[in-house]
């Protein structure tokens, strides 16, 4: 008889799930004339909480450790989540490399993410000290080679593809060992959605082939040497290469504009979470929960900054997500 | 004589009564989990995911059933204990086969249907009626096995 180890909670986050914002929600935040009403209607919707200030940023952070409150408090094994942490743990790492390459050997609070695996503090320590070997297997060579590439050559962009690139290898390797099919799915749409990404700002920035290997990660769906030898043909050769995988959407993205390939990226992921509407018992209703709230706040980041710069309603619904809900 | 006859006798009860009441156990208990879950976000929920719930425990309740009619066949609960021969203590055994094994698996697969309607509940609660359906549905398959677990014990002719 099968496992059902998450009924409880996937219970709760179908409840849960009613409160996401559709598109019709969305609308709604986009009929806001200000900045104001749009922090005004979000606090009516219950985002935030008593202690937040009415800045729209700290509504929007609040929203975001009430993720993983509430993931805390379904009482799950949250290793199937460690994948989802990557991106920030390895942000931490990019940040520390050059906090602790900078002559200040100061930290600067502002740009690290709190609640990693490994706290800010720590990071910084062992890449002040070099102690490499204190970091999991996957970031440390990657952080070490990083870390001396910024030291002796200042180059700050080889640095971030080096740790970008073990961070797509690290979520590759984790979606091959998770026995959860959602972890698979989101671990292979991200290496190809990042590949896309990095052959796509390469063609527009003239990088060389030497520099897209160096960036991109191998995986299943994309054949990564055909994607960099299409960057280097140019923007149409990318178009083609992928009208023949499973990302076709994004080509017909790319040649509508960058936002439009921006707002496919995104779309994509959610589009990849849709089957885990229809689990019951698996882990993948909680990752894709997960995954909607960060495109919700991330959707509401992009209406409430666009609302701030004064941008046209036309041009901010351009570059808004798709819902889960 | 032999006792052998009456111990088959009434292991076809317990099996009746025990492999049923497993089932059920195990399917309330994974429509519990479900349960829980929507209640512990939205509490207004509570009647009707309790009826969802629930559902998967009538196959109990029929084992129990035939266990009753299964001890009332043999005298046990009368008082006129039978002497029952090996052969007929096995019919009794085989009667009672079915609503255990059909019990236990039923309820088993009541109880996850149930969990999975009560998240229809949990989205859209006036989908209620509907959502019902689908583990009723998995009832129809013991209430079958209850008929002929009841057809063949009482029909038995000792």
């Amino acid at each position: 008889m099968g496992k059902t180890n998450y009924t409880y909670a996937v219970a709760r986050i179908r409840v849960l799930e009613t409160a996401l914002f559709t598109s019709a929600v969305i609308e709604q935040l986009l009929a806001c004339r200000t900045e104001e009403q749009c922090i005004q209607f979000l606090q009516e919707k219950g985002w935030g909480d008593m202690n937040t200030s009415e800045s729209a940023e700290a509504i929007l952070n609040r929203e975001q450790e009430k993720i993983w409150e509430t993931i805390r408090e379904l009482g799950v094994d949250m290793k199937v989540f460690d994948v989802l942490s990557y991106p920030n743990l390895f942000h931490n790492l990019k940040a520390a490399i050059k906090d602790a390459c900078t002559e200040e050997h100061g930290k600067n609070l502002n740009i690290y993410y709190e609640d990693t695996s490994i706290s800010p503090d720590e990071m910084l320590e062992i890449v002040k000290n070099k102690e490499f070997s204190r970091l999991p297997a996957f970031m440390a060579e990657a952080a070490r080679e990083a870390y001396e590439v910024l030291l002796h050559t200042r180059d700050g962009q080889l640095c971030d593809v080096i740790v970008d690139k073990a961070l797509l290898e690290a979520i590759y390797a984790a979606g091959k060992e998770a026995k959860d099919s959602i972890i698979k799915d989101y671990a292979e749409s991200t290496v190809a959605i990042a590949d896309i990404k990095i052959a796509v700002r390469s063609q527009k920035t003239a990088k060389t082939m030497d520099f897209m290997k160096r960036a991109m990660a191998e995986c299943e769906s994309l054949n990564v040497a055909q994607l960099a030898k299409a960057a280097i043909g140019g923007m149409d050769a990318i178009v083609e290469y992928l009208a023949g995988t499973d990302y076709a959407e994004g080509g017909k993205a790319i040649a509508e504009s960058p936002s439009a390939f921006e707002r496919w990226c995104d779309n994509r992921m959610i589009q990849t979470m849709q089957p885990q509407k229809y689990e019951v018992f698996s882990v993948g209703p909680l990752v894709a929960y997960v995954l909607a709230r960060e495109n919700e706040i991330k959707t509401v980041r992009i209406i409430v900054s666009g609302k701030r710069s004064g941008l046209s309603d036309d041009s901010i619904r351009e570059r808004v997500r798709e819902m889960y809900v | 004589m032999s006792q052998l006859g009456m111990v088959y006798a009434l292991l076809g009860a317990a099996i009746a009564v025990i492999l049923a009441g497993m089932g059920s156990a195990i399917g309330v208990g994974i429509a519990g989990q479900a349960a829980s879950g929507v209640v512990t976000e939205d509490p207004s929920k509570f009647a009707k995911v309790l009826i969802m719930q629930l559902l998967p425990g009538t196959q109990g309740i029929y084992g129990l059933l035939v266990g009753f009619i299964t001890l009332s066949k043999i005298g046990l609960l009368g008082g006129g204990l039978m002497e029952l021969t090996t052969s007929q203590g096995l019919l009794v055994f085989c009667a009672c086969l079915p609503i255990g094994v059909v019990g236990l698996v039923s309820a088993y697969y009541q109880g996850k249907t149930s969990a999975a309607a009560i998240g229809i509940v949990a989205k859209k609660p006036e989908q209620f009626g509907k959502a019902m359906l689908f583990p009723a549905m998995v009832e129809t398959y013991a209430i079958l096995a209850l008929l002929i677990s009841i057809l063949s014990v009482t029909n038995l002719s000792f």
